[in-house]
């Protein structure tokens, strides 16, 4: 950033990103603010943008028709959990990529991305089979699982990546130190690994807690999540655009929150460790 | 032959399972339509009368509810305990055994008193496997103010020429008054039940005694082009994304002179908390082009009993409470007579204080009554319903149509080309069922 | 370099993540194979025996098949075309040293985090919506006659909605990569006199490549199977109807199991012609 720049300059660019900005955000922001109107107001011509009579109706209207609380908490526990369970299974895998590589790392690698595209509706009916002779339907246990075997090869190929950047002279002094396997790893590696590993699970919360097809289709009302939370307010019968908008600022609001307050760890999660 | 096996080994398990995780809790899955979720709020009434059953709700708008409780009555899924299905569903469903018969409801539930014309769409075999939680047909729905100041008089019932008139009529696009509302958004439980339904007053129907597809007839024509016209002319835009939820909307902020659809709109309407047009709603019945038949559907919003469910008494007791007299007097008093469920009992259309209520309640019942799903239109059918073909084809097929004239409606294609289309995937689809 | 013994253990190490992926796409894989070669109607009493490859031509020779694979190609190819531009410009931009730097960059990554139900719920209503939404309001106030966004213009309008939801991840990529340009090299060229446009095009977006790749490799992955976005907003109708939605029609509203799933192994063997050609570009990247 040394770069000299004049004050015009800097300027112009800080009204130009602060417009990018502003416009970028701005669904969202609109969303929030039409949550606090009433409904006549959310779909008034011309529409009004600060001034008007806030009201938190929506909230209340929404938390008595659908226990906002126990979505939520579904949402935090499949999130939660199938990040933490990716992790374990990931990272003994991605450690060995990384540090023991052989001719088919990379293949093995890639054969685990070109999972990800598998269509999931083309599977859906299988799934359902299995899930109910396994008598996971609408469980916990079994969408967690799910959301961790979704997520698993991008869990997988960001640690590849983060683990890859440390370098490997460390681990020959280790070594030379009479490090056995279990010692490289807990002592060396792990202090080294905790930011991309942070970066991981910061990124994987967010896909698990976005995923809207199998948490759908696998859960009725024990396991449901905010993705069905929302399901129950897209078009009603009236007007429902500051319904929906405090359902949807309800069902955003959380990770939004935990997004901005790791932005740093998660600027880094989001370029999947793939881009110094 | 693998898979039936496991998959009844499967239904054993998550039988047990199910069991041992919820001693009385029935999971009911509904519609986020107003009055299922008024039920939903209402339910301290069930629970204090039942303290030992719990309940949950899935409650999910329309599109993924229908797919989501298929899905699990397909395959046995089991998630569910009560289901809000429709009476497209029920006889498909009955015939396959999947839903458990109420016909040994209790005597004070008074199964009798049940609209013999919703009774009998719920009835297969003489076994009632579904209760009706509200009833409804189409109706033409109109502004009275528009139609004084435009100077005309809306008949008890209208035909469609009159509603070309009146549409013309009372359009003033510069204010955001549109003549006529009509459904636009492709589905089959969307554009096409009102296509279907209209299509019937035009003589038209979706097959012949041989099961071949007719949409390549000059009555489909017919429907088609006046509904496109109708619709280009004195329409709202984008109408082509319009169903039931956002003409009704638009029926509220007064953009619409008429709208012709379900009747239960009518209470929604007329309701001053939510519609600046409360007071000056007029009521006919749908339209008809001079053939014999009207244009208006017959349809019931049900509550079933999945077979293989292990609550099966508790939903029984849950569908009795929701489809009772005791539940409509809890309404009335709750929110009023006009709100109640309309269109499942006779008792209810002869109730004055329900009639005083609710100025729409006779065309309402005389719309159900006249609807008759089994002679739907002029000629001969081999198929039931209205406002659908009772196949389990019919949902992906009429989906499938329903987004050809949608395309047509938006202007992506003419008129005879969204027939040509919908005729060969018509075809196709019946040749894959094979018909 | 590694011994005997490190690899058998790494081999032990790689074993539980290979397993469950495998399992995870074998297991519903043959299922739906064996799905695929069957008569196969829920709605109507089940499996109804086998029926060779019939499932397999209907699904090609029906009218929506190429359609949708079209639709699908240019949905993916829309919404990569617009976030690697507005990536590239953005990341630029946000680049150069401004004011509110930190407050910037978050209402950029906000879209990211909103789940796909939730962004096309709010577009399709709150602002394409022809009569009460955003933009209609704004097209009135101009004069102009409102667009109904979902159906005259459908498939720019699912772009949008998608590209949305990815510029924010498009940008953040891209624009970790240029702050890792060397910028004595750019004042470099400065000095020289070289024109801006010589100087991105010789300089930074060869810098990009990399970068580049891997955003196309990433959002191809989630963009082939988007699903959300059009179930709220089309229905497939309007010639939206994607490859996966138009499976999803064939097994969910049809319910026609077998069909749907020879449509499944169709959208497999896609899937794998794009990986297998991405991975040929992206492997060779990822040396680098």
């Amino acid at each position: 950033m040394a770069r000299a720049v004049t004050p015009r300059r800097k300027a112009l660019t800080t009204l130009a990103a602060w417009a990018v900005g502003l416009l970028i955000f701005f669904p969202i922001l609109w969303t929030i603010l039409t949550s606090f109107k009433t409904e006549a107001q959310a779909i008034s011509d011309p529409p009004v943008f600060l001034f008007f009579d806030w009201t938190l109706e929506n909230y209340s209207v929404v938390q008595e028709r659908s226990d906002y609380l126990r979505f939520l908490w579904n949402s935090v526990i499949l999130a939660g959990g199938s990040t933490i369970l990716g992790i374990i299974v990931a990272v003994p895998a991605a450690w060995a990529m990384a540090f023991v590589p052989s001719h088919r790392t990379k293949d093995i690698l890639l054969w685990m991305l070109s999972t990800k595209m598998l269509p999931a509706v083309g599977v859906l009916y299988p799934m359902y089979l299995i899930f109910i002779q396994m008598g996971l339907l609408d469980t916990r246990i079994g969408l967690t699982l799910v959301l961790m075997l979704v997520n698993l090869p991008i869990i997988v190929w960001m640690l590849y990546t983060y683990f890859r950047e440390i370098p490997g002279e460390i681990l020959d002094a280790a070594r030379m130190d009479g490090a056995t396997l279990r010692d490289e790893i807990v002592h060396v590696l792990t202090p080294m690994a905790i930011p991309g590993i942070a970066s991981t699970i910061l990124l994987n919360v967010i896909l698990a807690w976005n995923e809207a097809f199998w948490t759908l289709n696998l859960t009725a009302a024990k396991a449901a999540p905010l993705t069905a939370f929302i399901a129950s307010y897209s078009s009603p019968e009236g007007l429902f655009y500051a319904k929906l908008s405090a359902a949807s600022t309800m069902a955003i609001a959380p990770i939004l929150i935990l997004g901005w307050f790791s932005q740093k760890q998660l600027v880094r999660g989001l370029t999947f460790g793939a881009v110094k | 032959m693998y898979l039936t096996n496991a998959r009844r080994a499967a239904t054993a398990i998550a039988l047990v399972w199910g069991a041992a995780a919820s001693a009385e809790t029935i999971t009911i899955a509904t519609v986020n339509n107003g009055d299922m979720i008024r039920m939903q709020g209402l339910t301290a009434d069930f629970t204090e009368q039942n303290p030992d059953i719990e309940l949950e709700w899935v409650t999910l708008e329309e599109n993924v509810l229908r797919q989501r409780v298929t899905q699990d009555i397909a395959s046995n899924g089991g998630q569910f305990d009560v289901m809000t299905i429709g009476t497209y569903e029920v006889p498909i469903w009955a015939k396959n055994d999947w839903l458990v018969s109420l016909n040994d409801l209790p005597e004070e539930y008074d199964a009798e008193d049940l609209l013999p014309a919703i009774r009998d769409g719920l009835t297969v075999d003489g076994e009632l496997y579904a209760a009706p939680f509200y009833g409804e047909s189409s109706m033409v729905m109109y502004r009275t103010d528009l139609m004084e100041e435009a100077g005309m008089e809306m008949p008890e019932a209208p035909t469609w020429e009159f509603i070309e008139e009146a549409a013309a009529a009372m359009t003033d696009k510069d204010n955001e008054v549109y003549g006529i509302c009509l459904r636009g958004k492709a589905g089959w439980g969307e554009n096409m039940a009102f296509l279907t339904a209209m299509s019937n007053s035009f003589g038209a129907r979706w097959f012949d005694m041989d099961w071949q597809p007719q949409f390549d007839s000059e009555a489909w024509a017919t429907t088609l082009d006046t509904y496109l016209r109708l619709m280009n002319e004195y329409g709202p835009p984008g109408a082509s994304n319009n169903g039931f939820n956002e003409n009704l909307s638009l029926f509220q902020q007064g953009k619409c002179g008429m709208w012709i659809d379900a009747t239960v709109a009518a209470s929604f309407v007329t309701n001053p908390d939510d519609s600046t047009v409360a007071d000056s709603v007029g009521f006919a019945l749908a339209p008809d082009a001079g053939l014999g038949k009207r244009s208006n559907w017959l349809w019931a919003w049900t509550l079933a009993i999945p077979a293989g469910t292990d609550s099966e008494e508790a939903a029984k007791k849950f569908v009795q409470w929701a489809t009772s007299k005791g539940y409509t007097e809890l309404v009335a008093e709750e929110e009023g007579w006009a709100n109640v469920p309309p269109g499942t009992r006779t008792s209810l259309y002869e109730n004055q204080e329900y009639l005083d209520a609710a100025p729409f309640a006779q065309k309402t019942l005389e719309s159900i009554q006249a609807a008759d799903p089994t002679n739907p239109s002029v000629d001969e059918v081999p198929y039931t319903g209205v406002q659908f073909v009772a196949i389990p084809e019919f949902a992906g097929i009429g989906t499938l149509a329903g987004q050809e004239f949608s395309a047509a409606l938006a202007g992506q294609q003419s008129a005879e080309e969204a027939l040509e289309k919908a005729q060969a995937l018509t075809a196709d689809e019946m040749e894959a069922a094979g018909y | 370099m590694a011994t005997q013994h490190s690899r058998s253990a790494a081999r032990l190490m790689m074993a539980p993540a290979v397993v469950l992926l495998l399992a995870w796409m074998l297991v519903p894989l043959t299922m739906t194979l064996w799905f695929s070669f069957k008569q196969y109607l829920p709605l109507r009493g089940g499996d109804l025996g086998w029926v060779g490859f019939e499932n397999y031509v209907r699904f090609v020779t029906s009218s929506a098949f190429w359609p949708s694979v079209q639709a699908t190609l240019i949905i993916v190819g829309g919404v990569l075309a617009i976030t690697v531009v507005f990536g590239v410009l953005l990341a630029m931009l946000l680049d150069q040293p401004f004011w509110g730097q930190g407050i910037v960059r978050i209402l950029v990554i906000a879209p990211f985090f909103v789940m796909p139900t939730v962004s096309a719920l709010v577009w399709k209503n709150m602002f394409m919506d022809p009569v009460n939404g955003l933009f209609a309001h704004l097209w009135r106030a101009f004069g102009a006659d409102p667009v109904s966004w979902l159906s005259e213009a459908s498939l720019f309008s699912i772009v949008l909605i998608v590209s949305w939801q990815w510029l924010p991840f498009a940008t953040l990529i891209l624009l970790t990569a240029i702050q890792s340009l060397d910028s004595e090299q750019l004042e470099a060229a400065e000095m020289d006199g070289a024109p801006s446009l010589s100087r991105f095009w010789h300089i930074i977006l060869p810098h990009l490549s990399r970068a580049i790749t891997v955003v196309i490799l990433i959002q191809t992955i989630f963009l082939l199977s988007i699903f959300a976005e059009i179930f709220v907003t089309t229905q497939g109708s309007f010639g939206t109807r994607t490859l996966t939605y138009l499976i999803f029609q064939r097994v969910l509203e049809s319910q026609n199991v077998g069909l749907g799933s020879a449509g499944g192994v169709y959208a497999i063997i896609l899937a794998n012609i794009v990986a297998i050609f991405l991975m040929r570009i992206v492997g060779k990247n990822l040396d680098a």
